[in-house]
């Protein structure tokens, strides 16, 4: 545990951005709190007028919902809103080793803006404004939720160890991740930024059900080139405490849920790295 | 100038609206479709620039990855002049517009993303266009735009032409304000029918008497408004005048059914737990130190026969506001839904006119749970589909929600001086009658006469209220609080302010559009609308809240203390009600009832070596099939709370019981929610129908580990014209068995709603639906980690029956299968139903128990065939281990009866001799074991093989039939 000079446990400062439309905001506090975070909701307007708030934080999560009804396209309005508004302050707050993820709306919402997955850099082949992949219709056209295993396809992001293999609900309609083209595809994949895939019970890549949506290369989540910003369709939220788990009453109840070690990884990274390394934001 | 913007799928992406479209098009038989892809259209209206245009379809509009656009470009001319050099292949246009005063939500997304780009337009219309390649006729392309493609009463269609709107809001004249009186003072009995039919009032002739004796004190004519008010008060869906009227019963006098039934179970019971029953929008009960627990279901019928989607869409999202109107507010923390329809595949011949099939009306209803539901982030994780041929003109749907409420705010009450706060949503034409409209049967014109009583929802709209609301009700800002559903402001303001009297400026009201009279704006049902009450020093606050949230917020009125319902438009009185002649003047309703008894043939069937092919009938038929594809869609564990989700076992997916959910995710304290319905029973009898759903909600509740001590009920009848003599003597008797039946359980209701005109006027013919009861149970359980599921476990354990077999086959789906119905409808018995449920539920908490499952439809045999094959393993069972009545001797029977009260029972090896103990008292009986194999084997009680399947096998005629 890292404490500060008064012997208090460290609790880093973790911003839920939220809008018309946003769901998960609750599981998503209390997956964060559980792990030793301090949580604020804020609402998009307001972080709009006064984005000074930002320094109060060390990591900013846009949660899973629906945001504006996934109107136009799922994600696509926040999206805007957060890159005509906000989007030098988000790169300066990555820059300064901070955290980003966004999880299924979230996701959607990042990658709709062009902060994910960037890949090599700002050298996107279209640049930070154009948007070299996107999460389009699931094959299946429609919402479904249903659990499913992703295996940890790299070291690249903080918030994972490579290999890790969670299981975790997916509940989504627009979660198929596809790119402009197979090179795009293969810089991704070289980059290690493929964060997360699809697989089967054996942690085998599979079509159909495990695959839930039809994404390219079975891509579940990305990161950003720093490894600090996650997208993830799955919601790890959704599997904190045993009883979430779909079978428990036949597996028995275990310690924890298994998405909780994203946001346990999430905190250590800004304990050790924030404060350790002194890059303490104002307070 | 207006630009119109054309969106549409690259051509290396599948389009798979399109595609979708073109399945559903072949499913009534049109085969001749190639190829359908979709256009997005948007209608701006701007002074926008080219560039500044093309910046929008960039930024905005378009996934430039998937997809490209046209400004004022035509993709269809495009591709028609493609399609025309491929000789044969006809090619159509098909746009699909909404109606002016539909609701679309995308418009204001639309608004507010170009807003963000930093630009502004005027407005914005969205339509859809269809390109359909094929060699289609004219009159198939007819069919297809209105079976498939569109619904003509929210929407218009244009064939090869380009979609137009009809004139936008400000193009309309402003109407001419004119008070308007109506004579009633000494007219005739016909003129006033007259009256009342021309104004669709829905009034009868009693009521406009008591309406014309009223106005003769005052010594003027009423109001359009004031009539209108009344009619919406007075209504069958505000008032449930039938329940509540005086009922004659073959010479017993029945003054107020519901308190002498269902209403008395929760008086005579006294539970101290129950916080608030039949008062509020919906019933509350204790839940924790910090919570109490609130639950209501409501039916939305009619509506969801003519447009599926909106009709189902806005009863979920009204049922989700009776949640936020309830004390001063609960979150909404779980949705349930119970549909009935036709059979999905009954012949398009069979369709009359004016009637959607049932397999639209079904994929529409789902989508609209599903669309409200998720977008709202409230899990949707209980609920039954019935089919029956008779709800193929008057399909059900029923809606409830759950909400978590602190116990401080329980308790609500204007004050003299209180502002009246509208929030939410604009006024527009929509569902003008919707009261009204719903307490009448549906005819083959409704579709054309109601259109106006049908509405599209818009849940982010409702989801930004709760948000706003939550915090304005945490920081005390508001007194009284109540949502605006049928009638809309009129029934709000009217019940807020009954006690008080209030004066209203209806002109303050903020509208979608201009042209609104005042009678319009007060009887508008448009939604995502609410009603607070606010003191004056709050008010600055509370605007302040609800405008963080962009939700509009406007005073309207205030609580005056004169006890009257006064309307003002522009200054002038337009309304001046005496709220107790408005609330009290109704005369009340009497209604003869008569009962019936029922003699239909006890079938004779003779006995087979084989029961395998009756068994896979009844997993199969449409009411036992898997109805996994629906629950997928709906979202079952946003807010991180379930526990027991509806898709249970080795694949996550045989039919769960009840739900179970945690609603406050720091706690284990948790409540399962279940449901009971039976309608076949209701052809036999009504009062057995009602004990055997009250029945089967409890039994969920006891199979998931939940328990007696703490169970609250709520009932919905939707019932056929209850005019109808024998139909209202059936729903007496049905009072009457939920009565008896609540109260041997100890089970009170807190909450419940009925829906009394559920028939179709065909021609000359009426068709009624069957007697269809509700019945919902809710269940606190202290500790969530001893829920138990109903796949079975592990090979080795014994499997028990609990609760004793009868030969109750009435209405079964094993008489169903030889086109009997019968007469021995199965029963409860108060002998031995409550040791049943208690011990078992002691045997459940004390870790007894590795699975258990209601036996339901289809009886032991199914039961027991869905706990192995979604657990993935064997049984092997023997009937003679089961505890049978005298009576019974055939082997069909114990199979497939009925019979209420029983469970299906997993246990190991080492609680075998505890459990056996402790169910001692009761009919329990080992039938078997849990095997190692995947085959499900039943001997008959002589020890022959009657059942030997394989489980994968049975599984798969269970998810066949509704795979789509």
């Amino acid at each position: 545990m890292i404490r500060d000079e008064t012997g208090n446990e460290l609790r880093p400062k973790v911003v839920i951005i939220r809008t018309a439309g946003t769901n998960c905001d609750y599981e998503t506090r209390y997956a964060l709190e559980k792990v030793g975070a301090t949580v604020d909701l804020v609402h998009i307007n307001q972080l709009v007028k006064e984005k000074d708030l930002l320094d109060l934080y060390q990591m900013v999560v846009l949660p899973g919902g629906f945001t504006y009804g996934d109107d136009v396209a799922a994600g696509k309005v926040l999206a805007n809103q957060l890159r005509y508004h906000l989007l030098n302050d988000l790169l300066r707050f990555v820059d300064e080793g901070k955290l980003i993820m966004g999880i299924c709306n979230g996701f959607q919402v990042l990658v709709k803006m062009g902060l994910l997955p960037r890949v090599n850099g700002f050298a996107d082949s279209e640049g930070i404004g154009g948007q070299a992949f996107t999460l389009t219709y699931n094959d299946s056209n429609k919402f479904e939720d249903r659990w499913v295993y992703v295996k940890a396809f790299s070291n690249k992001s903080v918030f994972i160890e490579k290999d890790t293999i969670l299981y975790i609900p997916v509940a989504h309609a627009e979660g198929k991740f596809i790119g402009k083209s197979e090179e795009e595809f293969e810089l991704l994949s070289q980059s290690g930024q493929i964060v997360f895939t699809y697989v089967d019970k054996e942690g085998n890549e599979s079509g159909y059900p495990w695959n839930p949506n039809g994404s390219i290369g079975n891509v579940a989540g990305v990161c950003d080139p720093t490894g600090r910003i996650l997208g993830i369709m799955p919601h790890p939220e959704r599997y904190i405490e045993p009883t979430q788990h779909p079978r428990w009453t036949r597996e028995g109840l275990k310690g924890e849920g298994d998405g909780i070690v994203i946001f346990r990884n999430a905190v250590d990274y800004m304990r050790e790295k924030l404060w350790k390394e002194k890059r303490v934001v104002k307070k | 100038m207006e630009s119109r913007i054309e969106v549409f799928t690259k051509r290396e992406f599948p389009d798979v609206l399109g595609n979708e479209a073109k399945a559903e098009i072949e499913n009534i038989g049109i085969t001749l479709v190639d190829e359908i892809r979709i256009v997005q259209i948007y209608l701006v209206d701007s002074d926008l620039s080219k560039e500044e245009i093309r910046f929008i379809c960039e930024e905005l509009l378009t996934d430039t990855l998937t997809q490209k656009y046209t400004v004022n470009g035509n993709v269809s001319e495009k591709k028609r002049s493609v399609q025309e050099k491929q000789e044969g292949n006809a090619f159509y246009t098909v746009d699909v517009i909404r109606k002016r005063g539909v609701m679309d939500p995308v418009e204001s997304t639309v608004m507010r993303g170009v807003k963000d780009l930093g630009l502004q337009v005027d407005s914005v219309k969205t339509a859809r266009r269809f390109l359909i390649t094929g060699a289609l006729t004219v009159e198939q392309i007819e069919t297809v735009a209105d079976k498939i493609l569109s619904n003509r009463t929210i929407e218009d269609v244009f064939i090869n032409k380009d979609s137009s709107v009809h004139g936008d809001g400000k193009s309309l004249v402003g109407a001419v304000f004119k008070k308007n009186t109506l004579e009633i003072t000494g007219v005739d009995d016909a003129e006033l029918l007259s009256i009342s039919e021309r104004g669709q009032l829905s009034l009868t002739i009693d009521e406009m008497k008591a309406v014309q004796r009223y106005f003769a004190e005052l010594g003027r004519d009423p109001t359009d408004v004031e009539l209108e008010t009344i009619a919406q008060t007075w209504s069958e869906h505000c008032l449930h005048k039938t329940l509540k009227g005086i009922i004659d019963y073959d010479g017993e006098v029945i003054d107020d059914l519901l308190a002498h039934t269902i209403m008395k179970v929760t008086s005579e019971l006294k539970k101290p737990w129950c916080v608030s029953v039949f008062k509020d929008n919906a019933g509350i009960i204790e839940f924790d130190e910090e919570y109490n627990i609130c639950f209501k279901v409501e039916t939305h019928n009619h509506p969801s026969a003519i447009e599926p989607y909106g009709g189902a869409n806005t009863g979920l999202g009204g049922v989700i506001r009776d949640t936020l109107g309830t004390g001063l507010g609960a979150k909404p923390i779980l949705n349930t839904d119970v549909f009935c329809f036709g059979p999905l595949d009954v012949p398009n011949e069979e369709v009359p006119d004016g009637v959607l099939h049932p397999r639209r009306t079904f994929k529409g209803v789902v989508s609209g749970v599903r669309d409200y539901g998720n977008r709202m982030g409230i899990p949707t994780a209980n609920g039954a589909i019935f089919f029956d041929k008779r709800y193929l003109y008057n399909p059900l749907v029923f809606c409830g929600n759950v909400g978590l409420i602190p116990k401080d705010k329980c308790e609500k009450g204007s004050h003299c001086g209180d502002l009246i706060l509208l929030v939410g949503g604009r006024t527009g034409r929509d569902g003008i009658h919707g009261a009204t409209f719903s307490s009448v049967g549906l005819t083959q014109q409704s579709e054309v006469v109601s259109g106006g009583a049908v509405q599209i929802g818009n849940p982010i709209m409702e989801k930004k209220i709760t948000d706003a609301l939550l915090e304005a009700r945490d920081r005390g800002l508001y007194n009284n609080i109540t949502d605006c559903g049928a009638g809309g402001l009129s029934s709000a303001i009217g019940e807020m302010g009954e006690e008080l009297g209030v004066v209203v400026d209806l002109e303050k009201v903020p509208l979608k559009y201009e042209g609104l009279n005042y009678s319009e704006i007060w009887i508008s049902e448009a939604q995502e609308r609410m009603v607070l009450s606010v003191p004056p020093g709050n008010i600055g606050k509370i605007k302040d809240v609800f405008e963080r949230e962009d939700v509009e917020a406007v005073i309207i009125g205030e609580f005056t203390g004169d006890k009257k319902l006064r309307l003002r438009y522009q200054g002038e009185m337009v309304a001046d009600l005496e709220m107790l002649f408005l609330h009290k003047g109704f005369p009340r309703i009497k209604r003869k009832a008569t009962g019936r008894s029922s003699n239909n043939e006890e079938p004779q069937i003779g006995d087979k070596t084989d029961y395998g092919e009756d068994l896979k009938k009844i997993l199969s038929s449409w009411n036992v099939c898997s109805k996994e594809w629906v629950i997928r869609q709906y979202d079952h564990e946003v807010q991180g709370g379930s526990v027991l989700k509806p898709l249970q076992g080795i694949n996550n997916d045989g039919p769960g019981d009840a739900c179970v959910i945690r609603p406050v995710l720091h706690s284990n304290k948790g409540i399962a929610v279940s449901n009971g319905m039976n309608p076949k029973y209701g052809d036999i009898d009504a009062y057995h129908m009602a004990a055997s759903a009250i029945d089967e909600a409890l039994r969920q509740i006891i199979s998931v580990g939940g328990n007696l001590e703490r169970v609250a009920l709520l009932d919905n009848f939707s019932w056929g014209n209850s005019d109808t003599p024998e139909y209202l003597g059936d729903l007496v008797e049905a009072a009457k068995g939920c009565y008896d039946t609540a109260l041997y359980y100890e089970a009170p209701f807190i909450s419940g709603k009925d829906s009394l005109h559920n028939e179709f006027k065909l021609g000359d013919r009426t068709v009624s639906i069957p007697h269809s009861l509700l019945i919902s149970a809710l269940c606190v359980m202290p500790d969530v980690t001893k829920a138990v599921s109903m796949d079975v476990k592990e090979p080795g354990n014994f499997v028990y029956i609990v609760g004793l077999t009868k030969a109750e086959l009435g209405g079964s789906h094993y008489y169903q299968n030889y086109g009997f119905i019968g007469n021995s409808v199965p029963r409860v018995d108060t002998k031995i139903g409550k040791p049943v449920m208690d011990s078992l539920a002691n045997a459940i908490d004390r870790g007894l128990v590795r699975s258990c499952h209601d036996c339901s439809e289809g009886g032991l045999a199914v039961a027991a065939a869905e706990m192995s094959f979604s657990g993935g393993y064997g049984l092997e069972l023997q009937l003679s281990g089961v505890p049978v009545e005298a009576d019974v001797v055939k082997d069909d029977v114990i199979l497939f009866s009925e019979s209420n009260s029983r469970f299906i029972v997993e246990v190991q090896m080492d609680n075998k001799k505890e459990f056996e103990g402790l169910l001692r008292d009761i009919p329990c009986g080992c039938i078997g074991r849990v095997m190692e194999n995947e085959l499900f084997t039943v001997r008959a009680r002589n020890g022959a093989l009657l059942i030997s399947e394989k489980i994968y096998d049975l599984k798969e005629v269970w998810q066949a039939t509704l795979r789509f």
